[in-house]
């Protein structure tokens, strides 16, 4: 039974680091770059969340009223003011600049809010729990997790599929070049890609502020599992996304349950072991444009 | 062609001169100084290995922590747990760690790009974990001293670790430049430029780019031995701190990525900056991040870049020139042929 | 009335000079079609005039108005569409999707989804198929189609029969006069010199990044075409 437990815990893990993997895969199917500060970002929102809570008084998640729009406006003007600038010299500009990025947040938040580990109050939410057996229950967040991370990939989805815009970012993604022809900015549509990112960079970070604590230092980690769901699942696809963040919960519960040491061990073996057998992740999508 | 000629023969000049310099410090300089030089040192080497990586290969890695903090853990093994020379157990660290880079590879040449930066970062991660997670051997997260390394006297020790630190970057750095000279060189340059290119024309792509990382990363690990030679104890959370990759990349992209010269102005702007925010050390990398930020949008060629495009200025010349009657024409008509075929 | 006025243009690839001052003028509603060698400037002269490749000289004015170097995505919601060279077709998009991002700037007009497919009728029973999985005229249809999506005032087509079996050829320019019955203006890049001027009423030959000969079709004496198409030493 323990097992069967175990991988449950293992799943509903996942749903977080589904929601971090979906900003990445992203932003590398239509730009095929990766942002080295998405960690740093989600430690940045979560801190953000708790600002917003302690000085407005809002709950955590109603946070995500003011948060959301933010971030996206932020993710804009990222790509807009920096990575836009540099896209005909290759991904050496962007990989630095995102880079130096990320240790200017880290330190930034260092000086701003200590080395302390911080969490979000979200009240009773944090202990309610469903019993699934004598000994065994499911905690109510895990769970609303799960359900919002599968949701944002639908909703997302959807958008791709059925959209103008959705459409004029797969072709962006497929050939930025002729889709100018098509009477499409491919710097406008990475813009827009980036602040959808950053707004799925929100919600994760609530969702992790509030499951976890975190510090101003936990952004590198934070992109690891992201970059891993993105591996594991296969690079830029949505789908992948879903399947790559359970397997790499799943893979972390069970080290873990063995040794706690292995906890984060467990995940990065089960990324080499995928980059091993299958290259390009479990369902591939993006076609390389190189 | 004559102020080029005189261009190299003043890079000669100055590599000479501080040759000469560095030589003679061990007679008359200070601890202080001894150490500072070092320092430079070790830090302009570790640049250069990266630059070699990614400025002429193409290879982005930010994972090279790794292989530091693998090479200063293979020197404590081998010194301590062998009973190996610990001098001599630097340059054997390299040789650890390069054994061990050529494996890695395997799985990382799977990723290309922006991914293969972060793939780098994965493994050193695991790196460090496997390292942290050895209590009983490798002291865990508190780490380890190099007990061997103080039976000697501290001037006698000093002296030691300096000669090694020159005998080594020396080494290393003499082979990156006959290296980028030779035939390899030109071929990672092509890689870099369009790796389907190269390999068009026959250029072994991935032994080559195999060849460049596992020499680099076992540079690294020879100076991540050095280093913690020099500190005399190690821990994995100092070893394998991100912020070696980070001081690295900002020496290069501040100096001139793909520049031999580059770096060594990199390194004097770090250790100029490092000094006058000594005791901010969050404010410091604030501002070594930021500075990477805007040289990649202002100068993306770096300072080094800079004097070179506006004086055509090269100290210690790495590329092939045409003669000048050779560049113009023909070039354009290449160039037309391949973006208007109609 | 000229739809398109070119004045003196210049073009660079890099130190290339790729067109050397070319003139020209368009009017509504006519067929002009571009000939010349290997490299004389022709894709390089479409690529200029929808702002795909920066101009480096000289002016380019649509229905009176200056568009030179804007970009290539605010003139295509001026009515400029190019059916590029290699056709272009978005790989992991429908056949459908292709033609729909077509309209993306919403301009209206005669042509809309339903009458891209009557004209190309092959496309219907491909229009969930990838655009990766078309053969070349099924791309080259969609190609064309999606720019007619845009309800272009100047389509501008470039090498559209290139590497096409020949009955898939005449099956495109059958088509071509329906497009200029709706009143489109064509600028057209062709190897083929008599398909060319079967559909154009105006010719213009490049060489060497300059206009070497203009008129009427039938007006025009071999030699003297002989001469504009591969220069003076022939």
């Amino acid at each position: 039974m323990t097992i069967i437990y175990t991988i449950i815990n293992g799943i509903l893990l996942g749903g977080l680091y589904t929601l971090f993997g979906t900003g990445l895969a992203l932003t590398f199917g239509i730009m095929r770059t990766v942002n080295l500060a998405h960690g740093d970002m989600i430690v940045f929102g979560s801190f953000m969340s708790l600002l917003i809570t302690r000085f407005l008084g809002l709950p955590p998640f109603i946070s995500l009223v003011v948060l959301i729009p933010a971030m996206f406006l932020v993710g804009q003007v990222l790509q807009h003011a920096l990575l836009n600038r540099t896209l005909q010299q290759g991904v050496m500009p962007s990989v630095i600049m995102t880079f130096g990025l990320s240790v200017i947040l880290q330190n930034a938040m260092l000086l701003s809010f200590s080395a302390d580990r911080a969490s979000l109050p979200i009240g009773s939410l944090a202990t309610m729990s469903l019993p699934l057996s004598g000994d065994f229950a499911i905690g109510v967040l895990p769970l609303i997790n799960l359900a919002t991370a599968v949701l944002v990939l639908y909703l997302l989805h959807l958008f791709f599929r059925c959209t103008m815009m959705g459409r004029a970012f797969r072709a962006t993604s497929d050939d930025p070049t002729t889709v100018e022809l098509m009477g499409v900015s491919s710097r406008q549509m990475y813009a827009l890609a980036m602040g959808i990112a950053f707004a799925v960079i929100a919600v994760s970070a609530v969702f992790m502020g509030a499951r976890t604590n975190f510090s101003p230092l936990d952004g590198p980690a934070r992109l690891i599992f992201a970059f891993e769901v993105v591996i594991i699942g296969g690079m830029g696809s949505l789908k992948g996304v879903l399947a790559g963040g359970l397997i790499l919960g799943i893979a972390q519960a069970l080290g873990g349950a063995v040794n706690p040491a292995w906890f984060q061990l467990a995940g990065h073996v089960a990324t080499l072991l995928v980059l091993a057998v299958r290259p390009s992740g479990l369902f591939p999508e993006t076609i390389d444009r190189t | 062609m004559t102020y080029r000629l005189r261009s190299h023969w003043i890079g000669l000049v100055l590599l000479a001169v501080s040759i000469a310099f560095l030589v003679s410090v061990p007679a008359w300089g200070s601890g202080y100084l001894k150490r500072t030089i070092v320092e430079f040192i070790y830090l302009l080497a570790l640049a250069q290995a990266w630059n070699l990586m990614a400025g002429y290969g193409g290879m982005l890695s930010i994972g090279q922590q790794g292989w530091l903090g693998i090479g200063a853990y293979a020197l404590v093994v081998l010194a301590e747990d062998l009973g190996i020379n610990p001098f001599l157990a630097i340059p054997l660290a390299g040789l650890v760690v390069a054994a061990l880079a050529w494996p890695s590879t395997l799985l990382l040449f799977r990723l290309r790009g922006a991914y293969f930066a972060v793939g780098t970062w994965v493994l050193a991660e695991v790196l460090r974990l496997a390292v942290t997670a050895n209590i009983d051997w490798l002291g865990g997260a508190k780490g380890r001293s190099v007990r061997s390394l103080m039976n000697y006297d501290r001037f006698m020790r000093e002296n030691l670790t300096y000669i090694v630190c020159l005998l080594l970057a020396a080494g290393g750095l003499a082979a990156i430049y006959f290296a980028l000279r030779s035939k390899t060189g030109l071929a990672l340059t092509a890689i870099r430029d369009s790796e389907p290119g190269a390999s068009g024309v026959g250029i072994k792509v991935l032994r080559t780019k195999r060849f460049v990382y596992v020499v680099a990363s076992g540079f690294t690990g020879a100076l991540g031995a050095l280093i913690y030679a020099n500190l005399l104890s190690v821990s994995p959370d100092a070893a394998f701190s991100l912020n070696w990759t980070a001081y690295v990349i900002f020496i290069v992209v501040i100096g001139g990525v793909g520049t031999l010269e580059g770096p060594i102005i990199g390194t004097a702007v770090f250790f100029l900056l490092r000094q006058f925010l000594f005791g901010f050390q969050e404010w410091s990398l604030i501002i070594f991040g930021g500075i990477a930020v805007t040289v990649m949008i202002v100068a993306p060629q770096g300072l080094w870049g800079l004097v070179k495009q506006r004086f055509d200025f090269e100290l210690l010349p790495v590329r092939r020139r045409l003669p000048a009657r050779l560049i113009t024409e023909p070039s354009a008509v290449r160039a037309a042929d391949r973006l208007d075929p109609a | 009335m000229a739809v398109l006025e070119v004045e003196d243009i210049h073009a660079h690839y890099g130190l290339f000079h790729a067109l050397k001052g070319v003139s020209l003028e368009v009017a509504s509603g006519d067929v002009l079609a571009i000939v010349g060698a290997n490299g004389a400037g022709k894709s390089t002269l479409l690529r200029a005039i929808c702002g795909a490749l920066p101009v480096t000289g000289g002016k380019v004015a649509m229905n009176g108005s200056s568009i030179q170097n804007q970009p290539a995505y605010e003139l295509n919601a001026l009515g400029i569409a190019l059916v590029p060279e290699g056709r272009r077709i978005f790989p992991s998009l429908s056949v459908e999707d292709n033609l729909v991002l077509g309209g993306y700037r919403g301009r209206k007009g005669h042509w809309t989804l339903q009458r891209v497919y009557e004209l190309f009728p092959e496309l219907v029973k491909r229009r969930h198929n990838a655009g990766l999985d078309l053969s070349g005229g099924e791309q080259q249809m969609v190609a064309i189609g999606r720019a007619l999506m845009s309800n272009p005032e100047l389509i501008l087509m470039d090498e559209i029969s290139l590497g096409l079996a020949p009955i898939v050829v005449e099956q495109i320019y059958r088509a071509m006069g329906d497009i200029t019955a709706q009143g489109a203006t064509v600028l057209l890049v062709e190897q083929d010199l008599s398909r060319a001027f079967t559909v154009a009423q105006h010719v213009c030959f490049l060489l060497e990044g300059r206009v070497s000969l203009r008129g009427v079709p039938s007006a025009l004496g071999d030699q003297e075409m002989m001469t504009a198409y591969f220069g003076a030493s022939v």
